[in-house]
C-alpha cells in the first residue's frame, strides 16, 4: 500500500498495528466490525487534508490481545492505551461500529483524550423495539451483505492479496469476529448508554440509511443521551459500514463537521 | 468391555415435514410443537427404558444435557439421574454430563454430582462437556470467546471442591468465592471418574491425557466416520507415552438388533430416518460462533480445507435415508450374531472400551426400545462383554460402596 506508514504500539504488552497517511492535524480512526485488512478508500479521502492515524484494536487485523480482555473496563482501558500509544491523545477521533462504541467510551471517560468525536453507527446500545442484528450467526457468505449495502465492497476488502498466506489471512478475519463477540456477545449491549451523558465533545453522528445491523433510529437515542452539541447525518443508500459503502459522502460529512466545529 | 445404555430423550412427535417448515430443531425451535402432556408420557417412558436397560444388565445408563433442543429433552440430566439412582441397584449412572461453564457458580455441579454419588452409593460417572455452541452460546448466552477458559476454570474449582477437606477461597479469573466448602462430598475418592465428551480437537486429547480422564467421542455418524478421529486420539496418546488402554476411550453408536437382518431393516428404518432427517436439522447459523473453536484447532482446520483434505463427517453432508444410514455405519443393525460381530469390530478397530449404545432413537416406541434392549442383553452382550478384559483393567469405572453397606433401592425389589 503506497504512502502508508506502518508502525506498532503495545496494549497490555502485545503489539497493535498503526497505519498512517497524510499531513496536517491528526485524525484518529477506529475501524468497525472486521477491522481493516486493507487500507480503504475513505481513509485516502480523509488523508487529503488530515494526518489520518489508524490504530488496530486488540484482536482486529494487525493486533493481538483480545483474549486478555474479560470485561468492558478491560476493553475501554485497552482502547485508551491504544489511542495514547498512537499519539492520538487530545485529537479528533472517528470510530465506526465497534470502533465507534469504544471511541464514545474513551470520550466519555477521559474528556481530554478526544477533541471532537465522529461516530459512525456506533454499537453498544440495545433497543428492544429495534434489536441489534445477531451478526455472529452469519456465515462468511452472508456477512458482506449484512454489513454493507454493496456486498462486493466488503468482499473485496477481505480478498486474499497476492503473496499472502491464505490460511493466516482467513484466521485474521475469524479472530476479528471473535474479538467483536468477546466484547459484544450476546446482544451488543455494553451499557454504553449509562456513560453517554458524560460526553461533552462536539459530536457528529453518521448513519447508513440502509444499516441492517443497527437501525438508523439508534442515532436519535445517541443524540438524545449526549449532552454536547450533536449533529445527525444519515448517509442514504449505505449500510452498517457506511465508511466502506459511501466513502465520498462520509468523508464530506466528516470534513464538513470538523471544519465547521473548528470555526465554532 | 463396558456397555452403557444412552438416552438422548428425543421429542417423538415432530411433524413429518419438520425439515421443510422449520430451520432448526435447536435454539429457536417452535415451542408450539411441544405438548407438555405428551412430554409427560415421553419422560416417564424414557426413564422406564433406562431402568429396564439397568435391569437387563447393562453396565451403565447414560444421560446428557441439551438446551432448547427437540431431540434432547434433558436440560437437567441431574434430575433424571437422581430418579434413576433410586430405581437401580448396581448400574453405573453416567451423567454425560454437565456443561461446566453454564453453572454459576460452578460449585453447583460439584454439589449436585456429590449428591448423586451419595444417593447412588458411589455409582456416578461425572461427564464434563464444554457443551455445543447451540447449547452454551446461543440457548444459554455464554460468550464463545470465553467459554473454554471458563470451562477449564470451572473444572479446577469443582475438582478442588471435591478433594480439599478444608474450606477454601477460590480466586479465579471468572469466579471468586470466599468460602468453598461443599456439603455433601462424593462417596468415591478422590472423586468420581471423569469422562470428557468431545469432538476431535488435539487440545482436548492432550488435556484428557494430562488429567487422566476418559475421552468420549459422541458422534452421531457411527464407527466408520469415527475411525479417523479415534486414530488421531490414539496416535496422540502414543506420542504422549500413554498406554493404549481401551478404557481410556468412549464411543457412541446407534444399534438396532432383531431376530434377523430383514426384521431389523423393517423395525428400525422409521426411527432412524426420524432421527437423521427430522432431528438432525440444525440451522448452520448456530454452528460456529466466533471464538468457540480455539485458534490452534481453527488453524489446523483452515489449512486442511485449503489443501483439500477430506473433512470430518458432519451434519452438512450427512445421510438422511435408510440405505445410506446403514451403509455408512451410523446405525448398526442385524441379527444378534451380526450385531455382535460389528460391535466387536467397532470396539477393536477404534480400540474403545466404553461403548455407549443408543438403542432408543428418533420416534422409536417404548415397546420396540425394550425389545431392542432385551434382545441385545440376552444375545449380543454375552458375546462381547469379555472383550479387552484379559489384557486391560478399567481404571475409569465407578467404585461404589460395598454392596452390604448400600441401601437396597426399594423400587427395584419388585
Amino acid at each position: 500500500m503506497k504512502d502508508i506508514k506502518e508502525t506498532q504500539t503495545e496494549v497490555n504488552g502485545l503489539p497493535c498495528r498503526i497505519w498512517e497517511k497524510g499531513e496536517g492535524e491528526p485524525l484518529g480512526f477506529l475501524a468497525g466490525l472486521g477491522g481493516l485488512q486493507k487500507w480503504p478508500p475513505l481513509l485516502d479521502l480523509l488523508a487529503k487534508t488530515r494526518r489520518v492515524i489508524v490504530p488496530s484494536l486488540p484482536g482486529y487485523p494487525g493486533a493481538l490481545g483480545h483474549d486478555l480482555l474479560d470485561s468492558q473496563l478491560d476493553w475501554v482501558l485497552a482502547a485508551q492505551e491504544l489511542l495514547q500509544g498512537a499519539g492520538l491523545a487530545g485529537c479528533d477521533l472517528m470510530g465506526v461500529s465497534v470502533g465507534g462504541s469504544l471511541a464514545a467510551e474513551v470520550a466519555a471517560i477521559w474528556k481530554s483524550m478526544v477533541k471532537r468525536l465522529v461516530l459512525l453507527a456506533p454499537l453498544g446500545l440495545y433497543d428492544e423495539a429495534a434489536p441489534v442484528y445477531d451478526v455472529f450467526t452469519l456465515s462468511p457468505k452472508d456477512l458482506p451483505g449484512m454489513l454493507c449495502a454493496d456486498p462486493e465492497v466488503y468482499t473485496a476488502l477481505g480478498e486474499v492479496p497476492e503473496g499472502a498466506d491464505a490460511a493466516e489471512w482467513r484466521i485474521e478475519q475469524i479472530r476479528a469476529g471473535e474479538a467483536a463477540a468477546r466484547m459484544l456477545w450476546p446482544l451488543s449491549n455494553t451499557r454504553l448508554e449509562k456513560r453517554l451523558r458524560r460526553i461533552v465533545q462536539p459530536t457528529l453522528l453518521l448513519w447508513g440509511g440502509e444499516d441492517k445491523v443497527l437501525a438508523p433510529s439508534y442515532a436519535g437515542r445517541f443524540a438524545e443521551a449526549i449532552p454536547a452539541s450533536t449533529q445527525v447525518e444519515i448517509v442514504p443508500g449505505a449500510g452498517h459500514l457506511a465508511d466502506l459503502d459511501a466513502p465520498h459522502a462520509v468523508s464530506e460529512a466528516v470534513r464538513g463537521f470538523l471544519d465547521e466545529a473548528s470555526i465554532a | 468391555m463396558k456397555l452403557l445404555w444412552f438416552h438422548l430423550m428425543p421429542y417423538k412427535e415432530l411433524p413429518e415435514d419438520f425439515r421443510e417448515h422449520h430451520p432448526s430443531i435447536w435454539v429457536d425451535i417452535d415451542s408450539r410443537l411441544f405438548d407438555p402432556q405428551r412430554a409427560h408420557v415421553m419422560y416417564n417412558e424414557f426413564m422406564d427404558e433406562l431402568e429396564y436397560a439397568a435391569d437387563c444388565g447393562f453396565d451403565g445408563i447414560c444421560v446428557n444435557e441439551h438446551h432448547s433442543n427437540g431431540y434432547g429433552l434433558m436440560p437437567s440430566p441431574n434430575l433424571v439421574a437422581a430418579a434413576l439412582a433410586r430405581r437401580t441397584a448396581d448400574t453405573a449412572i453416567c451423567v454425560m454430563g454437565n456443561s461446566l461453564a453454564l453453572y454459576n457458580p460452578p460449585i453447583r455441579v460439584a454439589e449436585e454430582m456429590a449428591m448423586l454419588d451419595c444417593i447412588s452409593g458411589g455409582r456416578l460417572i461425572a461427564g464434563f462437556p464444554v457443551g455445543t455452541p447451540m447449547d452454551t452460546c446461543f440457548a444459554f448466552g455464554q460468550n464463545p470467546s470465553m467459554l473454554r477458559q471458563r470451562y477449564l476454570e470451572a473444572h479446577d474449582l469443582i475438582m478442588k471442591a471435591w478433594t480439599t477437606p478444608e474450606t477454601f477461597a477460590f480466586n479465579g479469573r471468572f469466579n471468586q468465592n470466599r468460602y468453598v466448602n461443599i456439603w455433601p462430598r462424593p462417596v468415591q475418592k478422590p472423586h468420581p471418574p471423569v469422562w470428557i465428551p468431545g469432538g476431535g480437537s488435539v487440545e482436548t486429547w492432550q488435556w484428557c491425557a494430562q488429567q487422566d480422564y476418559v475421552y468420549s467421542y459422541l458422534s452421531y455418524f457411527g464407527y466408520k466416520a469415527g475411525q479417523a478421529t479415534m486414530d488421531g486420539f490414539w496416535r496422540e496418546m502414543d506420542r504422549l507415552g500413554k498406554e493404549p488402554n481401551p478404557y481410556r476411550a468412549g464411543f457412541l453408536q446407534f444399534v438396532g438388533v432383531a431376530e434377523t437382518r430383514a426384521e431389523a431393516e423393517k423395525l428400525y428404518r422409521e426411527p432412524a430416518e426420524y432421527f437423521y432427517d427430522r432431528c438432525l436439522c440444525v440451522d448452520p447459523r448456530f454452528a460456529s460462533p466466533p471464538g468457540y473453536t480455539s485458534e490452534a484447532t481453527l488453524r489446523a482446520k483452515v489449512k486442511s480445507q485449503l489443501t483439500q483434505v477430506v473433512e470430518r463427517a458432519g451434519i452438512k453432508d450427512m445421510a438422511r435415508t435408510w440405505d445410506d444410514i446403514v451403509e455408512r455405519g451410523y446405525v448398526i443393525i442385524g441379527s444378534p450374531d451380526e450385531v455382535a460381530e460389528q460391535i466387536r469390530e467397532v470396539a477393536t478397530r477404534l480400540n474403545v472400551g466404553h461403548l455407549m449404545l443408543l438403542m432408543q432413537f428418533g420416534n422409536m416406541s417404548s415397546e420396540l426400545t425394550n425389545y431392542n434392549t432385551k434382545l441385545f442383553a440376552e444375545k449380543v452382550m454375552p458375546q462381547v462383554t469379555g472383550l479387552f478384559d484379559d489384557q486391560w483393567e478399567d481404571l475409569w469405572w465407578p467404585q461404589p460402596m460395598g454392596k452390604e453397606s448400600r441401601m437396597p433401592m426399594k423400587a427395584v425389589a419388585g
